[in-house]
C-alpha cells in the first residue's frame, strides 16, 4: 500500500516541489556532477568532446615524489660550494625532457630539506600550488577552530549573566556576523592597509613610531596571518551564540548544588559547566572546522591567494581552477578531495568526542 | 555547635515583601519542618538560610556567627534539593565524593567516607552506575550521600520527597527520621506535606504569605492551633469550622450555639468574647462520635466513605452547612438519614472572627 504521504498529499507536494526541485539542481546535482568531471577532462566551454581520463586529475593534484641529489663534486671528487653552501644539480636538468626520469616529468620543487650528510632530498609536487593550498587551509583550520571556539565560549561566558544592559553586549559581539563577508573583507583590507591602515596607525600611536607600518597583506609571512585573525572575529560571535544556548541548558540548581559543597569558580567552571557543554562543543568543533575549510571569500576580496601564495586555500585554488582557467574537471577534482577531507575529519571529531559508556 | 536564630529576617524583591519579619529560634540537633502552602516563602526562608538568597534585613545567625553576608560554602549547611541536583555527568561515587573532590581531599579519605555514607543510605551497590540509570528514590538518595559525607553542621531538605510516588514517599520520610536520629545534626525540612512535618519534626514552623503561623511541636500545634490557619491547615480530614454565636461569657468558659449546635460551654481562650460576637468554632473530625437520640450537632448523612479502619461521613447539618465526622471504626450510615454527633467540649476551639 502506498504511503499517505505519495497518495493523497498532493497539496503538500506541490507546496515543497520547488524547494525540492531547487535543492536538486543547485545542491545534490552539482555534487554528483562535481564527482563525474573530475574523471574527465571537461573544460568550461569548449569545442572539443569531453572525455573520460580515470584519476589523471587527481594524480597531477596530488602527485608528489622525493629525489635525493648529491652535491656537484669537481674532478678532484670537493663539493662545489655556491655562496657558503653545497651547490646541487638544477631540478629543471631532472625534471623536463629527461628520458632516464619520464615520471618526474613537469614535477617543481615544493620544499626540500637535508637530514645530515652531503646529499639533499627534495620533495617534488606535480602542483605546488595546490599543495601550498592545502597546507594554507590546514594552518587556518588548525589555529581557527580551537581559538575561534575557546574566544566564543570566553564571551558566552561572559554576556551568560543577569546584568543591566547585557543584550547591548549581546548584540555588539553578533554583528559582525550579520555583515557580509565581503563588506568584513573590504573594511579589513582598509584597516590592515600597508600605508595609513587604521592597525599601523594604532600601533604607530601606541608604541610613540617605534612599530614600523607594515603591510599586512602584502607579507608573505603576516598575510595568513592576518586573515586568520579577521576570520576569527569575524563569526566568533555566531559560535558565542550556540554555546550561550548550550550554557543556558544547564539547570540553575547544578550551580546551587555546586555554591554549597563550596566549588570555587573554576571548579565550577570544570566540574559543571564544561561537562554539560559537551555536546555543544561537539557540534562547535565540527562546524567551525567545517566553516574554515571553506575559507573563500577572505581570500577572494584581500589577497587573491598571494602574495607568494602564501594565502592559497583549497576553495579558492577549486573556484581560480574552475573558472579562472575554466578547467572544470580539476575544479571538480578538487571540490572531491575537500569534500573527501571534511568528512573524515568531521568522522574522526565524532568518533574522538563520542559518548563514552 | 549549630543553633540557628532568625531575627525579624526580610526579603523583598524590589516593592514585594516575600518574607516578612521571621523569628526562628532552632536548637542544635532539632529537626525542624517549615510548612505551608505553596508561596507562603517556606523554600525562599530555606533559601536564604543556605546562603542562596539574600537577606534584605535582619538577621541571621548559625551557630555563634552572623552568617547574613557569607557565601553558602563558609555556612557549613549541605542543601538536599527538590530537582536533586546531582550531577548527571558523574557517577554515584564522584557525585557523593564531590565536595571531598572540591576541597582536595585525599583519595583514601574520600573512599572511605563515600563508603560510610553509602552504607548509612544502602546504596553500595549503586556507587558506580550513573544518575541517568537510577529511579528516583535512588537518585534522592545520592542527594542525601552528597549532603552527608562532609558532615556539615546544619542540613537543608527543600521539599525532598516531592517528586517520588506515595510508598517511596514513605520510605524515605522514615529513613530521613532514622538519619536525623543517626546523625545528631540540626536540620531544617521544607515542606508542604503536613504528615511529612507532624511525623518528622521537633519543630513546626506554620508560615503563610511570608509571615510566621505558629512555632511548637507537632502535637502543641495539633491540640492547640494558634489561630484558624494552622487548625485548618494541620490534620486530615482538616477541622470543621462552625459559625457560632456567643450566648454567654462565665469566667474563661463562653456559651456558643447555632442552628444545628445545641449550646455547649468552650474555652475562651482565644478571646475577648462578648455576649452576640460571631465567633467560628474548630472541631476536628476526629473528635466527634455518633449519639444515637442525643448529641449536640444534627443533621443528615449526605456521604460516607468506609476505609476500614475509620468511616469519613459527609453530614449536612440542620443549618445546611456541610461537616465532616471521621468515626474510628467501620460504621454503615443511610445517605439520607437522620445523624446526631457529640464532642468533647474541652477537644474543640473557639476562634474570634476576624
Amino acid at each position: 500500500m502506498a504511503s499517505k504521504f505519495t497518495v493523497s498529499n498532493r497539496t503538500g507536494w506541490l507546496m515543497a516541489g520547488p524547494a525540492v526541485l531547487l535543492i536538486a539542481g543547485f545542491v545534490i546535482l552539482p555534487f554528483f556532477l562535481a564527482f563525474y568531471f573530475s574523471f574527465t577532462n571537461q573544460r568550461l566551454v569548449s569545442p572539443n568532446a569531453t572525455e573520460f581520463v580515470g584519476m589523471s586529475n587527481y594524480r597531477q593534484l596530488l602527485g608528489v615524489t622525493t629525489l635525493t641529489l648529491d652535491p656537484v663534486r669537481d674532478d678532484s671528487g670537493a663539493v662545489v660550494m655556491k655562496d657558503g653552501e653545497p651547490e646541487y644539480p638544477s631540478l629543471r636538468t631532472i625534471t623536463r625532457n629527461n628520458p632516464d626520469r619520464p615520471d618526474l616529468a613537469g614535477m617543481r620543487e615544493w620544499f626540500s630539506f637535508s637530514l645530515g650528510g652531503d646529499s639533499k632530498t627534495f620533495v617534488l609536487a606535480r602542483d605546488v600550488v595546490f599543495m601550498k593550498a592545502v597546507v594554507n587551509t590546514f594552518i587556518f583550520v588548525l589555529i581557527v577552530a580551537p581559538v575561534q571556539a575557546g574566544l566564543a565560549l570566553g564571551l558566552a561566558l561572559l554576556i551568560n549573566q543577569r546584568l543591566k544592559g547585557i543584550n547591548v553586549f549581546r548584540a555588539i559581539y553578533f554583528m559582525p556576523v550579520v555583515v557580509s563577508i565581503v563588506v568584513v573583507s573590504l573594511l579589513w583590507r582598509l584597516i590592515y592597509d600597508g600605508q595609513s591602515g587604521l592597525l599601523n596607525n594604532l600601533l604607530g600611536a601606541i608604541s610613540f613610531g617605534l612599530i614600523p607600518p607594515i603591510d599586512w597583506l602584502g607579507n608573505p609571512s603576516t598575510a595568513l596571518g592576518s586573515i586568520i585573525a579577521m576570520s576569527i572575529w569575524q563569526a566568533v560571535g555566531f559560535h558565542m551564540v550556540i554555546w550561550l544556548s548550550g550554557l543556558q541548558t544547564i539547570s540553575p540548581t547544578l550551580y546551587e548544588a555546586a555554591a554549597i559543597e563550596g566549588a570555587s569558580k573554576w571548579q565550577v567552571f570544570r566540574y559543571i559547566t564544561w561537562p554539560g557543554l559537551r555536546n555543544t562543543a561537539v557540534l562547535i568543533l565540527i562546524v567551525i572546522t567545517m566553516q574554515a575549510f571553506g575559507l573563500f571569500a577572505q581570500i577572494d576580496v584581500m589577497t587573491n591567494g598571494g602574495p607568494l601564495d602564501s594565502t592559497q586555500t583549497i576553495v579558492f585554488q577549486a573556484i581560480e581552477r574552475g573558472y579562472g582557467k575554466q578547467d572544470i574537471s580539476g575544479g571538480s577534482a578538487i571540490s572531491v578531495i575537500l569534500f573527501i577531507i571534511v568528512l573524515s575529519i568531521s568522522l574522526i571529531q565524532r568518533w574522538l568526542t563520542r559518548e563514552k559508556t | 555547635m549549630a543553633r540557628i536564630s532568625l531575627k525579624n529576617v526580610k526579603k523583598s524583591y524590589g516593592a514585594t515583601h516575600v518574607i516578612k519579619g521571621v523569628d526562628i529560634e532552632i536548637e542544635d540537633g532539632e529537626f525542624c519542618v517549615f510548612v505551608g502552602p505553596s508561596g507562603c516563602g517556606k523554600s525562599t526562608l530555606l533559601r536564604m538560610i543556605a546562603g542562596l538568597e539574600d537577606i534584605t534585613s535582619g538577621q541571621l545567625q548559625i551557630g555563634e556567627t552572623v552568617v547574613n553576608d557569607l557565601p553558602p560554602k563558609d555556612r557549613g549547611v549541605a542543601m538536599v534539593f527538590q530537582s536533586y541536583a546531582i550531577f548527571p555527568h558523574m557517577t554515584v561515587r564522584e557525585n557523593v565524593a564531590f565536595g571531598l573532590t572540591i576541597s582536595g581531599a585525599s583519595k583514601e579519605e574520600k573512599d572511605a567516607k563515600v563508603a560510610e555514607a553509602a552504607r548509612i543510605l544502602q546504596m553500595e551497590h549503586l556507587l558506580d552506575r550513573r544518575p541517568s540509570q537510577l529511579s528516583g528514590g535512588q537518585r534522592q538518595r545520592v542527594a542525601i550521600g552528597r549532603a552527608i559525607v562532609r558532615k556539615p553542621q546544619v542540613f537543608l531538605f527543600d521539599e525532598p520527597l516531592s517528586n517520588l510516588d506515595a510508598a517511596l514517599r514513605m520510605d524515605m520520610r522514615m529513613e530521613i527520621g532514622k538519619l536525623h536520629q543517626q546523625l545528631g545534626a540540626t536540620m531544617i525540612y521544607v515542606t508542604h506535606d503536613q504528615v511529612e512535618a507532624m511525623t518528622l519534626a521537633d519543630k513546626i514552623v506554620v508560615l503563610k504569605d511570608g509571615q510566621v503561623m505558629q512555632i511548637g511541636a507537632p502535637m502543641d500545634l495539633y491540640h492547640d492551633p494558634a489561630n484558624l490557619f494552622v487548625a485548618g491547615f494541620l490534620g486530615a480530614p482538616s477541622m470543621n469550622f462552625l459559625k457560632v454565636t456567643v450566648q454567654g461569657v462565665n469566667g474563661g468558659k463562653v456559651l456558643v450555639s447555632n442552628g444545628a449546635l445545641d449550646p455547649v460551654e468552650v474555652s475562651g481562650k482565644r478571646g475577648p468574647f462578648r455576649v452576640g460576637d460571631q465567633a467560628i468554632l474548630g472541631l476536628r473530625p476526629q473528635y466527634l462520635s455518633v449519639a444515637p437520640g442525643s448529641g449536640k450537632l444534627h443533621g443528615t448523612v449526605a456521604l460516607t466513605e468506609r476505609l476500614g479502619a475509620e468511616t469519613v461521613v459527609e453530614v449536612t447539618l440542620k443549618d445546611g452547612n456541610p461537616l465532616i465526622a471521621a468515626l474510628a471504626h467501620d460504621a454503615v450510615f443511610d445517605v439520607g438519614s437522620q445523624v446526631h454527633l457529640d464532642f468533647d467540649p474541652d477537644r474543640v476551639h473557639l476562634f474570634p472572627v476576624t
